[in-house]
């Protein structure tokens, strides 16, 4: 603690033969194995170690568990740097690199803490009051206020690690291994259920791994080594040791994050860093226990001030002399325990400070017998000394005791041990969707309301003394294997000479003859720097819900998430509105309990370049050899283009793309359509389906003839298009876009299962069972004919929109004359696994023709030059056909899914944006896709928006640039002028015109 | 991570299941008898209760089908599995025109 503080020669549970080096803020200490990082220091004497958030006060340890809120540490460097470990909670291996956070250039000597002096001008929310003039300065006061707080850095480096996942069941899951759980699962675990038992420490034990008590005439020590053996020694119970359930969610289903490597030095570790566990239990027993809670007084954060519990478990657990005087300051009978173990390491106890009136008891007479004066119905006001506890300044309470009165007595010591009583960790019961109740007598929350299959034992049950929690946790065991369906026989419970009562007053806040914003500060939540003054300035200004106090005044953020100050700041807000505790409530628990590293969630997932799956067509490896590039078209990989070696260096994107679209339209392209979605439509009502799903008719399309669908949604928008070919009567085959095919087997699924489940059609993906190869241009005819036997190719026995089977090489291939260029083409399909093998065959084929590999882009711009939509593209979910000019595809005969909306009134109203061609009055401007068109350059702001310009791209087959935008009332506006805004602020105009820039006839494909 | 019986497969965790909304919304039979809003409320109205709630869910990552799923929407309870065509359990209030008797089971 302070300069004087030392190792105890004896005691406490540490390897003293297992000797750690450690180095803190640059200097090396010692201490051994089984110390946290918060023990090693205390027991070096070092009690300084960080600076608060905001106002930067010095600070020190305060607990010995996951409530900690100021010993925050950032560990080690690079790739392995972790922020806001808290030191109570990790274990110290050789090497160890720890910093303390948010001091500058020390902990000692920090230039921030100027922001102390300033900081009744700092309250809660003050950056929503100040700093706001002048306006477009306030940018650069949030990046000045944002350097000056926080906690730690984030690593900047890959994980190095990497992370496991498993899924397990059992019958009975024990949360935390105090007494209570330990007799839970030893319960449990003795009728032969299979038991998993997670403790978040390093070692099983919880609260006796600190205590004094004697269980069944033995030390706690010896009776929790002899239930992990027999627990160790149980083939169907599984000890999770350094594992925190951190999440609970609908039935059962828990979280749990086993750490399995961070104790060991870096270079000694092996395997994966964490592992989770995804873990459904027939029963759940949360025996989580409690977190000991404050008083709040003046300067009540300085270093040197503690949780009496956590003194405790420093002195007997770790062995450490804390101090040379200490005081005592409680408002319950248990915190008496805490004197009593400093008594015996040798510390001076000056004073028990008791802020209740009560009479003298055993504990009053035991204090005598040690010389250990009591101070009753008194409260400790204020704290001597900045960078550590010099002493105390001790009043009596008034006799309504809400007030204190008298002279102030100031009592010398270097440790100030606190306890306001006790808060059951009902942290997993409430994410359970469990409900609390607060119970009066107790002055805590207990378990009310349970939801699931779960039971709450020991301290976490509000049930504090030792034999109390022995008997719940054994009670829970047996019934829960019971329940589980395993027999159970009788157990007896333990017998216990524990020392410890809890009987308690409530105390939150000590009066104060100042007003809460003036005094010295008294803090609720010292890892965000809120204090009294902010919860009553909170309520002050109307933040009446505790929901909102906390978002306010940032009470229970961080990493401790309010363990230590939720209970304490709440009842000082009920105190501020006039309100019960019970009316007041607390903020909701959410997952999780404790911070889980980043990489634990992702798990195998880590920088796995697979995280999303990557699709690649059977001919993918010959567009790598031959220099493609790709881009990504849902989760596949499409070539996008082909660019060739020119004079030395590669082809730019436009001159690829140019090239392989003259070639196409000049003599054959050949483009990879594989990706495109495949889906088998078979059975006796198939055609039927088709006219229920697609807008247009589909009864008389003959066998082996084709016929382009278009898919709306039930309000009428465009959801997807493509070619459907009839094979047989009972048989389609239907092609979607790449990146819609699975929603419309998914779609068309819902329908034919929920709303006509007495159609009988059968829908099959077949998708990856076809590789596609499209031969398209004026040659493609010549190309195809030289390889497919079986097959005629002339014209008046093999028209436009039809399919034909024939083979290549042996190989069974369907070819379907369709066309999404407006050129004569082929698409060419065989069974997948062929498909490299056919591509290579038409390659070969065309080479006199010069058949040139063409891409997305290419295939973008012929269609383009075509006016032909690309759903996703031209569309976004609020188009209907008749937007796009397409009446000619909506079938008046027949109901389909979408018809009845397109005669919404919102349908047919006037102004609807329109799809239609744009030609920029300069050719040589291509407009930006997304491109804002307005009518004029004005001034008048807003200006008025009539749409965005949905495809463009520069033609070479007509020397000019071309595009297709979504312009409302589009149509009757052909021939008139529209600009649109560019980025850098110029405003290109362009004529409305029709999207068919190319062949408006129609001639190139019916050659 | 709910955990839901799939009426053919069995207990899975909710992962392999993709929930599709109320249940019961019957496409009205005759689309030009009904003015612009009552075929909005078959569109894009939705009960929303505060407790029991019929909805569809579809096993993706397993058989592929839809059932309906009785769940409470403030406990996550769910009460009640039942397939396509079979009878849901009684409900209180049968508010719209267009949620009518179950379907005709093939």
């Amino acid at each position: 603690m302070s300069r004087s503080a030392s190792r105890l020669a004896m005691g406490g549970r540490l390897k003293r033969d297992k000797v750690i080096s450690f180095t803190f803020d640059g200097k090396k200490y010692k201490g051994f194995e089984g110390d946290t990082i918060a023990s090693a220091l205390l027991a070096n004497g070092v009690s300084l170690i960080g600076r608060s958030w905001k106002y930067h006060r010095p600070r020190g340890i305060v607990s010995d568990g996951a409530e900690e809120p100021s010993a925050i540490f950032q560990l080690e460097e690079g790739a392995f740097t972790i922020p806001n470990v808290r030191a109570t909670q990790a274990e110290i291996y050789e090497g160890m690199l720890i910093k303390s956070t948010n001091a500058w250039p020390s902990v000692s000597f920090d230039v921030m803490s100027i922001f102390g002096v300033f900081s009744r001008f700092l309250p809660a929310g003050f950056y929503y009051k100040t700093f706001m003039w002048p306006q477009k300065f306030w940018m650069a006061y949030e990046h000045i206020i944002r350097k000056a707080s926080g906690l730690g850095e984030s690593p900047r480096l890959p994980d190095p690690d990497h992370y496991l996942r498993t899924n397990a069941h059992c019958d009975v899951l024990v949360v935390g291994s105090g007494p209570a759980g330990l007799m839970a699962a030893l319960a449990a675990g003795r009728s032969g259920a299979r038991v998993i038992l997670a403790d978040e420490q390093a070692e099983f034990g919880g609260r006796l791994l600190s205590s004094v008590d004697r269980i069944d005439n033995q030390a706690a020590d010896d009776w929790l080594s002899e239930v992990v053996a027999e627990l160790t020694s149980m083939p169907d119970v599984r000890l999770l040791k350094r594992s925190t359930v951190f999440g609970y969610h609908d039935s059962n289903f828990t979280t749990i994050v086993e750490r399995l490597n961070d104790h060991h030095s870096i270079k000694n570790r092996k395997g994966a860093r964490e592992k989770v566990w995804r873990l459904r239990a027939k029963q759940v027993i949360l025996a989580t226990g409690a977190h000991e809670r404050p008083i709040v007084f003046g300067n009540n954060d300085r270093p040197g001030v503690m949780l009496a519990s956590a003194v405790s478990s420093y002195v007997n657990r770790y062995a450490i002399k804390l101090a040379k005087r200490a005081v005592l300051f409680a408002n319950n009978d248990g915190a008496y325990q805490t004197a009593f173990d400093l008594d015996a390491a040798g510390v001076k106890v000056a004073a028990v400070v008791d802020s209740r009136k009560n009479e003298d008891g055993q504990l009053a007479i035991k204090l005598n017998a040690l010389g250990i004066e009591r101070i009753t119905n008194a409260v400790v006001v204020n704290v001597k000394g900045r960078s550590h506890v010099r002493g105390v300044v001790v009043k009596a309470l008034a006799s309504d005791g809400r007030s204190v009165q008298g002279d102030a007595r100031a009592i010398e010591c270097d440790l100030l041990a606190i306890s306001g009583g006790w808060n059951p960790a009902i942290h997993l019961l409430a994410q359970s969707g469990g409900k609390a109740k607060w119970n009066d007598a107790k002055s805590c929350f207990e378990p009310d309301l349970v939801v699931q299959k779960q039971r709450s034992v020991g301290a976490s049950n509000g049930t504090f003394s030792l034999a109390g929690c022995l008997q719940e946790g054994m009670e829970a065991g047996l019934e829960s294997a019971k329940l589980s369906g395993f027999e159970v026989s009788d157990m007896n419970v333990p017998t216990v000479n524990s020392t410890s009562e809890i009987a308690l007053e409530p105390l939150w806040r000590v009066p104060s003859h100042h007003k809460p914003w003036l005094g010295p500060k008294q803090f609720v939540d010292p890892q965000n720097d809120v204090g009294v003054s902010d919860i009553y300035l909170a309520a002050r200004e109307g933040f009446e819900s505790i929901e909102h106090v906390k978002r306010y005044t940032a009470l229970g953020f961080g990493t401790d998430q309010g363990k230590i100050g939720n209970i304490v700041g709440m009842a000082i807000l009920a105190e501020a509105l006039g309100k019960t505790i019970p009316e007041t409530g607390t903020t909701t628990f959410r997952p999780n309990y404790t911070p889980v590293s980043f990489g634990a969630i992702a798990g195998p997932e880590v920088g796995n370049q697979l995280f999303d799956p990557v699709r690649k067509t059977s001919v993918h490896t010959w567009h790598e050899e031959n220099g493609a590039l790709f881009e990504d078209v849902g989760q596949w990989k499409r070539p996008w283009y082909f660019p060739k070696s020119i004079n030395g260096r590669l082809e730019t994107l436009d001159e690829a793309v140019n090239r392989e679209c003259l070639a196409t339209r000049n003599s054959v392209g050949i483009m990879d359509a594989s990706t495109l979605g495949k889906i088998e439509i078979v059975g006796k009502d198939a055609c039927e389906f088709l006219n229920r799903i697609y807008t247009n008719a589909w009864k008389k399309l003959g066998i082996d003839c084709a016929r382009y669908g278009f898919m709306l949604g039930e309000d009428g928008m465009v959801m997807d298009d493509g070619v459907t070919v009839r094979l047989a009567e009972d048989r389609f085959f239907m092609h979607t876009t790449t990146g819609g095919a699975a929603g419309v087997l998914n779609w068309m699924e819902h329908w034919l299962q929920t709303e006509w489940p007495e159609m009988e059609v059968y829908l099959t993906s077949v998708t990856d069972h076809w590789a596609t190869a499209a031969v398209v241009g004026p040659n493609s005819r010549r190309v195809v004919s030289k390889i497919v036997e079986g097959i005629d190719f002339a014209k008046e026995t093999f028209p436009f929109m039809t399919s034909r089977e024939g083979t290549i090489d042996g190989l069974p291939v369907r070819v379907n004359r369709i066309s999404f260029s407006g050129e004569l083409a082929y698409e060419v399909n065989v069974a997948a696994n062929y498909g490299r093998h056919v591509w290579e065959r038409l390659i070969a084929a065309g080479e006199e023709f010069n058949i040139t590999p063409y891409g997305t882009e290419a295939m973008h711009v012929l269609r383009a030059e075509k006016g032909y939509v690309i759903v996703g593209q031209d569309t976004d979910g609020s188009v209907t056909p008749i937007d796009l000019g397409m009446s000619w595809v909506v079938s008046k005969m027949k109901d389909f899914i979408g018809r009845r909306s397109l005669s919404r009134k919102d349908c047919l109203r006037p102004g609807r944006k329109q799809l239609v061609g744009l030609l920029t009055v300069d050719p040589s401007e291509v407009l930006p896709e997304g491109g804002q068109i307005v009518n004029a350059p004005t001034n008048e702001i807003p200006i008025p928006m009539l749409g965005h310009v949905t495809s463009s791209y520069h033609s070479a087959c007509l020397g000019r640039s071309i595009a297709m935008a979504l312009v409302k009332g589009g149509l009757d506006r052909m021939g008139e002028t529209v600009h649109i805004a560019l980025a850098d602020g110029r405003m290109l105009p362009a004529v409305i015109a029709s999207p068919v820039f190319y062949d408006a006839a129609g001639e190139r494909q019916n050659v | 991570m709910l955990l839901i019986s799939c009426p053919w497969c069995g207990q899975r965790d909710e992962s392999e299941f993709s929930y599709g909304g109320e249940a019961h919304i019957v496409r009205p039979p005759d689309p030009d008898a009904i003015d612009d809003e009552a075929w909005a409320d078959y569109l894009f109205f939705r009960t929303n209760p505060k407790g029991e709630h019929r909805e569809q869910w579809l096993h993706s990552a397993g058989c592929r089908r839809w059932f309906n799923v009785v769940r409470d929407t403030v406990t996550y309870k769910i009460s009640a599995i039942y397939k396509v065509g079979e009878t849901p359990p009684s409900q209180e209030n049968e508010s719209q025109n267009n949620n009518q008797s179950e379907q005709v089971s093939k």
